[in-house]
This record gives structure tokens, sequence and C-alpha cells, in this order.
């Protein structure tokens, strides 16, 4: 592998396992902050058993999102400084306004939060809860308006052959930024969604039923488990529905921002007029020539998908790549920073398989999650639950379906950002001429392969034995129910010196 | 005064408030196995820090950040010069921040004790390799005209790194001391006192040692001056029984330290080693006013309102901790 390939392991690595973490974070930020308040207005037992539950499995999902998203804010400058250089002006204040305005409130207030049970005010305290999970949300929009400018830049001129930034409220305010992001918080709801439901129907099926306080399955945690499971249900079908919006608007806006990326979705060959929609293609999509692929179509959808209506010409990859040959040259400039790359032609088509598969999965994956919990939802209507079959094979199979839009998620961003491939800032192509750069460009010129590959073994270890530790700790703190987070009351001396919460 | 010449002091402040403020949660991560004796100290050490590190350690990002929005060469460049060092520093962050809040979550001692082990080494990397880097940024590195790294991984090496590491792992551990023996009561509070009485002004040496590198300009040596007097106010204020005193003296200490380092570094933010290629200036490598204007709203905006609320946070937890605070664990049981 070469030094590009490795860098791009890296981040393709390191990205998408912080970002196993940080949809599940922001949804049930946001949901925990919401039980305490039904909580705080009701006074109702179960809001604070759910409060305190599923903000224990946030807690420990939260660590591993805070410390995975350090590695995020030093790589573009570790791996990636000559794109650093090329973008800064521009690139840096989003991300730098992520870490002022949103980290900060988000990591003080998560500590007000989890220690200060006993130390503030009810209301105070619930305001912390609010003040993180808004800040999550809050961060997620600045990171997004900075990849939105790597899919679509805008607000920026060249100076000295550099972009400069000419206006912040164009690039926070980019159209492919705010459905990107509206997407992607639908899709953080989709995950907290299947996540609620899947534990909570598990809990309720569970065997062993009795009343003694440190039963993890006890009888009096019944309405706790199926408030949640309405919640979660409830909330995935939303989120599914937001999701199917907001990614149509994304769709069309990235027919014309990156038409071989929506080509590439589609392994669509050559332009059809109107363009009909593969659900699934049999053979060997890799190749853009069509050759070897029997695939299964909806005639005229992909044109209403692009433009919406049923006649408009789609354009496949083949007139594509000429375009593009055309306007962004055939050959990458024979330049020494490009290394290899450089004076060599340019292949403009994205990895077909990747973004083929990657798209379908998104959609199935997240559709199969949504389907799942609404199964639940109403297998459990007032006070049910199914007997038999039904009753016997519902839990394993939501538990196994909390992973379905975990991986849906995934899939969109490896879409997305392998769909944008050769370039690492996509041009506009009602922009500015020549604002793009290749991928190729943008390694870090100084910094050996060893290096790389060094740094890709040893996160992608630690990584890995921390998902472990956090699957493991998870699905302890489930087993455990509620008596695991609520430990029955010893002694009720309030005069005690003990810290309400400690490490 | 430009726009470009306010965020360097700017991120001298933002690198000098993570030094201060994560220093004494590295130090008190070092100190977990050494002062404490027993589980129950040991989460009173962890809990002393439990709801602030991780404020602290945005103090690091925001660092990066700033670096990369307002002078994106500068961040670039040292980055992926010190690529190996950050890239431990990265994971020892990581597996630190983890160990906080996951060692108390089962009860067994053999996973606290690893928990414990990943706190006391991830405490440790950290302070070497951001003193290292920030040492040898005002030493030089050896980059080439376009500001890439010449030579290998270790060539960046210099005095200055090694002086820059161990003085922010000095300064760290001795903040860490005072920090303990502000926020704990009885014995352990002791033992740091006495620690920091005997061994305060030892672990400043090297950092101390960096700064008198950097001497020749007044401010340098008001910086210098100042890290002096605060080392051996420090060293007095302990001796008294003043924690607090002594706290704030060593934040003089670290404050001081900065003057000197970026004051030495400025008008420029990287120089390099190899003969004949010029420093770069500040103002050649500082983004677009309009991008500095633009940052500068969002700074004279949040910074006061940061500053606020992470003061009020510290101050929700003022109160000292000891051994009679901490609960009893409380871990869920293996599967029944």
């Amino acid at each position: 592998m070469d030094k590009l390939e490795i860098a791009r392991w890296q981040f393709g690595t390191t990205t998408v396992y912080h970002f196993l973490m940080v949809p599940l974070t922001i949804g049930l930020s946001i949901l925990v902050a919401g039980m305490q308040t039904a909580w705080l207005r009701t006074g109702k037992e179960k809001y604070l058993a759910m409060t305190k539950f599923w903000g224990k499995l946030l807690m420990i999902n939260f660590a591993m999102g805070v410390v995975t998203g350090i590695v995020q804010e030093f790589q573009f400058g570790l791996n990636w400084s000559s794109y650093s250089k090329f973008v800064g002006d521009i690139f840096g204040a989003p991300l730098a306004m992520e870490g002022i305005v949103a980290f900060f409130i988000e990591s003080t207030f998560l500590g007000l939060w989890i220690f200060g049970w006993d130390k503030l005010a009810p209301k105070v305290h619930l305001a912390c809860a609010w003040a993180f999970s808004l800040a999550t949300v809050g961060s997620a929009y600045f990171i997004i308006a900075a990849n939105s400018w790597m899919q679509h830049p805008v607000g920026a001129k060249f100076v000295d052959g550099k972009p400069q930034l000419t206006s912040i409220f164009a690039v926070l305010g980019n159209n492919t930024a705010v459905w990107a992001f509206l997407h992607a918080i639908a899709g953080a709801f989709a995950v907290a969604g299947s996540f609620l439901v899947g534990i909570a129907v598990w809990q309720l099926a569970r065997k062993r039923r009795s009343e003694r306080a440190d039963d993890p399955a006890r009888e009096q945690d019944r309405p706790t488990w199926r408030a949640s499971i309405k919640l979660g249900g409830i909330l995935s079908l939303v989120a599914f529905a937001a999701l199917l919006l907001t990614g149509d608007s994304q769709g069309k806006l990235m027919f014309q921002q990156q038409p071989m990326k929506m080509a590439a979705a589609e392994a669509l060959c050559k332009t059809e007029a109107p363009a009909s929609f593969s659900i699934i293609a049999i053979g060997d999509v890799a190749r853009s020539d069509c050759e070897s692929v029997k695939s299964f179509t909806v005639p005229a959808l992909l044109s209403f998908l692009a433009h919406n209506d049923f006649s408009t010409e789609v354009k496949g990859v083949g007139d594509l790549v000429g375009q593009y040959e055309a306007k962004y040259g055939s050959h990458y400039p024979n330049d020494p920073a490009l290394g290899e790359y450089a004076g060599k032609p340019i292949d403009y088509v994205p990895n077909l398989p990747v973004t083929y598969w990657g798209f379908r999965l998104m959609i199935g994956l997240g559709g199969l999650g949504v389907l799942v919990s609404v199964a639940a939802l109403w297998l459990t209507r007032k006070g049910r639950y199914p007997r038999g079959f039904l009753g016997k094979w519902l839990p394993p199979v939501a538990l196994l379906a909390i992973a379905a839009p975990f991986l849906a998620n995934s899939f969109g961003w490896i879409f997305t950002e392998m769909g944008r491939q050769p370039f690492v800032v996509a041009p506009n192509p009602t922009g500015v001429d020549g604002m793009f750069m290749y991928t190729a460009q943008a390694v870090s010129p100084g910094v050996t392969a060893g290096e790389m590959l060094f740094s890709l073994i040893a996160l992608a270890s630690v990584y890995l034995v921390l998902g472990v530790v956090e699957v493991f700790l998870i699905t302890r703190y489930v087993r455990a129910g509620i008596p695991g987070v609520l430990p029955p009351k010893v002694d009720e001396d309030s005069d005690s010196d003990e810290l309400a919460f400690a490490y | 005064m430009g726009l470009h010449i306010f965020w360097f002091c700017l991120i001298a402040l933002t690198w000098t408030g993570y030094l201060f403020l994560e220093g004494f949660d590295f130090g008190v991560g070092m100190l977990v196995r050494g002062l404490a004796r027993g589980d129950t100290e040991r989460r009173v050490l962890v809990n002393t820090i439990g709801p602030v590190w991780d404020g602290n350690e945005v103090w690091l990002i925001v660092s990066a950040g700033a670096m990369f929005a307002a002078f994106p060469a500068w961040y670039a460049d040292l980055f992926a010069a010190f690529y190996v060092p950050l890239i431990l520093v990265l994971l020892a962050l990581i597996g630190r921040g983890v160990a906080f809040d996951y060692r108390g979550k089962v009860e067994n001692p053999r996973w606290r004790a690893a928990w414990d082990a990943v706190i006391t080494i991830g405490s440790i990397i950290p302070p070497l390799g951001i003193g290292a880097m920030l040492g040898t940024n005002v030493g030089g590195i050896p980059l080439d005209a376009q500001g890439n790294r010449v030579g290998s991984a270790l060539d960046v090496f210099s005095l200055h790194s090694l002086l820059g590491a161990l003085g922010v792992l000095g300064f760290s551990l001795a903040h860490g001391l005072a920090y303990t023996a502000l926020k704990t009561e009885g014995e352990l509070r002791e033992r740091a006192r006495r620690l920091l009485r005997r061994y305060g002004i030892a672990l400043l040496l090297p950092l101390l040692a960096l700064l008198a590198l950097q001497l020749g300009t007044i401010v340098t040596g008001i910086g210098f001056v100042l890290a002096v007097l605060g080392a051996l106010t420090a060293w007095w204020r302990t001796s008294a029984g003043r924690d607090g005193q002594a706290f704030a003296a060593l934040g003089v200490v670290i404050a001081a330290a900065g003057v000197t380092l970026f004051g030495s570094l400025f008008p420029n933010v990287l120089v390099s080693t190899v003969e004949g290629v010029p420093p770069l200036s500040v103002a050649e490598a500082a983004s677009s006013p309009y991008t500095l204007e633009v940052m500068t709203w969002i700074a004279a905006f949040a910074t006061p309102a940061v500053l606020i609320y992470q003061a009020w946070s510290y101050w929700v937890f003022r109160k000292r901790i000891g051994v009679r605070h901490i609960p009893a664990a409380h871990a869920p049981k293996a599967a029944a």
C-alpha cells in the first residue's frame, strides 16, 4: 500500500468508528434529557428509572465518542497536511467553532450532569442535560458544514492559488450542509430508536420476574420498558420518514453538485432518459461498461429521484467521465508533490461496488431497522406481549436489529465519502473554476508510509479492544436492568457525607 | 495590532490554559498508583478530577482547532512533523479518557488495576509528547521550504524536545500534587504536600532550563523571572500549608512559561533548523483577515461564556474529597 492508501484507510477506519458512537450519543442525549424532563414534570418513578438506565448506557458510549473524536481534530494535520494548508482558510473555521462553541459546553455540562445529582437544584441539573445534549447537535452542524464544503465548496474565492473565505454565512448556510445535517440527525434518532426498542423488548420478555429489590427483571420495571419501547418505536418511525425526505432532497442536490457520485450510486453506465432505478444488481458492478451486470429496475424512478419528474435524462458514468476529463483534465499535473501520481491519468469513476452497494445497504438497513421497531411497537401495544413463536423470536430479532441503523449510517458515510473520489474537495459545477483538490494531492508530504502504517495499526488495535470493552460493559448494564443503576437504598441517612455519584 | 498578532496571542493563551488545566489532571492521573494507597484512595484521586478533566481536555482540541483556523500551515506542518509523538499522545488520551469512566464499572481488582495502569501511562505520555512538540516548536524543526519535515521521525528531536518533554511532565506532576493537596483531605493531602515540598523545585527545573534557553528579549526575561519567582513562591506557600496559594503560584509558573516560550517564538510560528530555509512568520502563516475577523467574533462571544461556566463547574465541585465521601462501589454483577 502506498501512503495515500494508508492515509485513506486510516481516515476511513477512525471516522467510521467514531461515527458508530456519535449517532447514539446525539440521539440518546436528547432522549435522556427528555426523560429527565418528564420525570421532573410528572414525578413518575418510571421516568427516573428511564433517565438513569438509558443515561448510564449513554455515558458508557459518550466516553468512547469523546476520546475517538480527539483523533479527528488532529488527523487533518497529521495525515493530510497539504489538504490542511490548501483549505485551512475556510475549513479550519467551522472546526475551531465546533470546539469553542460546542465541545466546551458538551464536556463541562456533561461533567456537571454526571456528578451534580445532589449538588445542583433539580431544574439546574436538568438544564445541564439539555445543555450538553443540544451541544452534541450543535457540534454535528459545524463538522457537517466543514464536510459539506468538501462536497460543495461555496463562499470562497481564489487568492494566490488558494481558496480564501469570502462568506462564513455561505459556508454555514451551504444547502449541502443543511440537508446533510438534517439527514444525519434523523439517522441519529433512528439509531437511538432501535437501541431503545431492542433492549427494552428484551428486558420486557425476560423470565424470572419477581418483586425482589435487586432482581434485574423485576415486575415493577415493566412500565419502564413499555414506555421505552413506545418512545423508541415511534421515534424510529418518525426518524425513518425524516430520513426519506431529507435523503431525497440530498439526492436531488447531489445529482446537480456531484453527478458522478449519483451515477456511481446507481452504477448507471449509460445515460438514460427516462432513467430507471436499480433495486439490485446481479454480477460485477465494478466495471463501468455494464457488460456483465443484470439489474432489476423500477422504470423512470431514477429520473424522479434526480429531477422530480419521470422523463428527464440522467447522465451515466461513461458520459460523465468525458465531461470531467474535458473540464478538469485527463491527467494529474506533473507536480512532484503528487509522488507516483504525477502525470498519471485520472480515474474519475469512484469505486463502483462500494458506492452501489453502500447506497443500497444504507437504505435497506435503515428500512430494516424501522420495520423491526414498528413490529415491536405493534406487538407490544396496550400491555400485550405475543405468545408462542413471535414472542420467542421478537427479543433476539429486536436486539440484532439495533445494528441495522448503525450500519446504515456507516454505509451512508462510506458512500458519500468514497463517491466523492478522486476528489477530496469536489469541484462545484457552478462555483469558482479550479477550486477543487484531488485526494492524491492532500496527503502529508513529509510523513513516511511507515509512520502512517504504524499509526493505522496502533489506532485500529486500540479501537478494536475498546470496542469489545464497550459492548461488554453495555451488555453488563443491560442485563443488570434498573437495579443496576438505581440501587435499592440501604439507609435513609440524609446526613451522609457520601457523594451521590463517584467514579 | 493586526488580528494575526491577536490570534497568535490567543493561541499562546489556549495552549497555556491547556497546560495549566490538564497539567494538574495529568499529574493526578500519574499519582493514581503512586500516591494513593488502596482502592478508596485511588477513587478519591480520580474523583477530584472526575467532573472536570473532559472540559480541561477541550482546551487541547481548541488549541489545535484555533491553530488550524488562524494559522493553517502552523497547524499542519507542526503536527505532521511530530507525527509519531502525537499519535502516541492520542492513544494515551483515548485510553485514559475511557479508563476514568470504565474503571469502576466492573467489581474486580484486576479490571481496576488494568485501568489504573492505563490512567497512569495515559497521563505520563501526553505531557511528554506535547511538551516535546511545544519545546521543539520554539527551538526549531528540520523543515524544508514547503514546511515539510526533512529526515525521519526521529530527526525532530533536540535538546529543546527533551527539556520540553521533561518540563511539562515535571510541571504536571508538581501541579497534580498541589491540586491533590488542595482537593483532598487527611493522609492523602499530607502525602501530596510532603512530596511537593520535597521535590517541587526539582520537578520544575527542566521547564526552567528550557525557559533559560530562550532568554534574549525583555518579554522572555520577564517570563523567566516570573516563572522562577512562581516556583519559589509555590515551595514557600506549600511549606506554610497554604495549598490554594501554592496551586496558584504554580499557575503563575506555567503562565510565565507560556509568555517566554511563545514570546521567543514570535514573530514566527515555525523556525527551520535547515540551513537557508527562512522561518515562517506569524503574518505569512495567518489566514485571511476576513477569516480572522469571523473567528474573532466567535471567540469574543464564546470565550467569556466558556470561562464563566467552566469556573462555575469548579465552584460546584469545590469541596475537598476524602475517603469518607466515597460511596461503596456499585457495579452490576456478572450475569446471574
